[in-house]
């Protein structure tokens, strides 16, 4: 449709004014789409392609990053890391934090904007309060996060104490038994505004019509929400689950900030781990192998996922042209 | 769950019931907002206190508001360096990819060609890879490149990961932009580069608020970069900054809150003008990518 009227409109303006002008035309456009996507493309392939590809280099070497690559390991590297305790204990706090957040982060954000609807007055009002804490940088909020949870005098202990008597303050991020929780809970600060905005544009697509149809049948409250919101809003949540789930693999800032992986790696997950080896143990070889498996993880993740599960919603997205 | 049904069962019959529902929703996010807002005040109020307070009376008012540790803190050459450096790196970066990203996304979007859809789903392909899991090669790349401990090392990399979502949100904005336009132009005999130039970009102005903003929040408070890249302390950026700051004053909590609360007033200000773009954006990146 674009190609055959845009065809149109070139052949037309050719034929007004000179019968040799197509084929200048061509070449002009070939040398425009050329200037027009080499630049983003450049930047593209040196700053992530090439790194990427560069990472599975590296990973067949020990290499402590300076100097030549001479000591070839082949699939050693990778060996060490699914033999590593920490490394595994990661990779399982990165499941951890994935599960808690489709349970506990999704839920809260999918309950809140049904709560707040299509109609509430003073629903942008909210929407800014809820979505503010996205906006903040994560190194702010994983200060003030640090200060709640302060053993001394901190926010939280203080709070327990007031509504407690004899309460023992907790070292919040120095216990290895909690230390995970208590980060997520500042994720879920941080990052339930996002998934929330989400679910409300969702929400204001669903047409009207058919949530008064349903109530004209004396469908209740909850019978719409279960059997008219929820299907309508189910493309969004599988969505929202992607991203969920790619990011908490994926996850760094809060973890470095407020606990830097420990106390004794309780805290870990696959990118501080990667990190650490690479920048503090100096082991750019081993660190590039977690680099490839966690690509590797996310990429398959990916694929399946949107093989099997998003793909009634989308012929787009990662794997096909983005048409929605 | 069961009260609220029932209420709004009646609420059908006896309009009267409304109230008890709207109500209910009102407390609901009431609560939220109550926990979401908590940390933040007890931040901008605890920079006010002394220490002594902040441990002992955690939720009272301070008994004399200090201004004099913001004071302080404005008065360090430090604090302006970070925000400028930050400043710096943000313009840069927002503008590298408008630059870059604007061009590529009208090709992708209204230039059928061979190959089109092949270079789209490759560029699409880097919404897999945050930095995070790249950090170790684009270290050894950034070095190769001399780019280690400069500005330059961070707007790069940054702009250059913002690619993707950019392109993916520009491209759906410049498809949407009526076909007759573009026939008129060539009938006019104006050129390819014309139609980009003199009428899509005009008309995809807020479009490019929309990708702009998003890129300029995320420049702002990119800390992984930096924290890779800048090792010079005059070179760090505000959540480099904050980083050392509160490294420095670990135990003195009222005089960091003090910091945090100087570099969160600009990013709350700019949020409250540009939370629609913002959310358009994110909605648009992610409900049709």
């Amino acid at each position: 449709m674009q190609v055959t009227s845009r065809a149109q409109a070139v052949a037309e303006a050719a034929v007004a004014r000179a019968p040799a002008r197509p084929r200048k035309r061509n070449f002009k456009s070939a040398s425009v789409i050329v200037l027009f996507l080499l630049p983003s493309l450049v930047l593209y392939f040196v700053f992530i392609f090439y790194p990427v590809l560069q990472a599975i280099y590296y990973s067949l070497y020990r290499w402590s990053g300076l100097g030549n690559l001479t000591d070839f390991v082949g699939m050693g590297n990778y060996l060490t890391a699914f033999k590593s305790a920490t490394f595994l204990s990661a990779f399982f706090h990165n499941l951890v934090i994935l599960g808690l957040s489709l349970v506990f982060q999704l839920t809260l954000s999918l309950m809140l904007a049904l709560v707040i609807g299509k109609t509430l007055p003073g629903r942008t009002f909210f929407r800014t309060i809820f979505f503010l804490p996205y906006i903040l940088s994560e190194v702010v909020a994983g200060f003030i996060w640090m200060f709640i949870y302060e053993p001394n005098g901190g926010l939280l202990n203080g709070a327990f104490q007031h509504l407690i008597p004899g309460f023992q303050a907790q070292a919040w991020l120095g216990d290895p038994h909690m230390v995970l929780y208590s980060i997520f809970v500042a994720m879920t600060w941080k990052y339930f505004g996002l998934h929330l905005v989400l679910y409300v544009a969702a929400i204001q697509n669903i047409p009207d019509e058919v949530i008064e149809a349903a109530r004209i049948d004396g469908a209740s409250t909850f019978q719409v929400v279960r059997l008219i919101s929820l299907p309508l809003l189910s493309s969004t949540i599988r969505l929202t689950i992607f991203l969920s789930a790619l990011g908490s693999l994926q996850y760094f800032d809060l973890i470095w900030i407020m606990s830097g992986g420990g106390p004794v790696h309780a805290s870990e997950t696959m990118a501080t781990y990667l990190y650490k080896s690479g920048f503090q143990s100096f082991q750019m070889g081993y660190g590039s192998a977690v680099g490839v498996i966690m690509i590797l993880i996310c990429f398959v993740f990916s694929i399946i996922y949107q093989r099997f599960i998003m793909r009634r919603d989308l012929a787009g997205s990662i794997t096909s042209g983005a048409d929605f | 769950m069961q009260l609220i049904q029932r209420q709004s069962r009646q609420s059908m019959t006896a309009p009267s019931r409304k109230p008890v529902q709207l109500g209910f929703r009102y407390l609901v996010c009431g609560i939220v907002a109550f926990f979401v807002l908590i940390p933040i005040l007890t931040v901008i109020i605890g920079g006010f206190k002394t220490n002594g307070e902040l441990s002992n009376a955690p939720f009272a008012l301070p008994r004399i508001w200090h201004w004099d540790t913001y004071g302080g803190i404005i008065l360090q050459s430090g604090f302006w360096l970070a925000i400028e450096n930050s400043v710096v790196v943000t313009l840069a970066t927002v503008g590298l990819l408008l630059l870059i990203s604007c061009p590529t996304a009208f090709v992708l979007a209204r230039i059928p060609f061979r190959g089109r859809e092949m270079i789209f789903n490759l560029i699409l392909f880097g919404l897999l890879f945050p930095v995070s899991m790249a950090t170790l090669p684009l270290y050894i790349t950034l070095r190769n490149l001399g780019l280690v401990n400069s500005l330059a090392g961070v707007i790069l990399p940054q702009a250059a990961f913002a690619l993707p979502t950019t392109i993916l949100i520009l491209r759906n904005f410049f498809r949407a932009i009526p076909q007759e336009l573009e026939d008129a132009t060539y009938i006019d005999g104006g050129s390819t580069v014309d139609f980009f130039w003199r009428i899509l970009l005009p008309l995809a102005r807020p479009s490019l608020a929309v990708v702009g903003m998003l890129a300029m929040v995320g420049s702002w408070n990119n800390f992984l970069l930096p924290l890779l890249v800048l090792n010079d302390s005059n070179l760090w950026t505000v959540p480099m900054g904050v980083m050392q700051f509160q490294g420095e004053h670990s135990t003195d909590w009222a005089t960091t809150m003090a910091y945090i609360t100087l570099t969160l007033i600009p990013a709350i200000i700019f949020y409250l003008f540009a939370e629609r773009h913002l959310i358009a954006g994110l909605t648009a990146g992610a409900v049709k990518g």
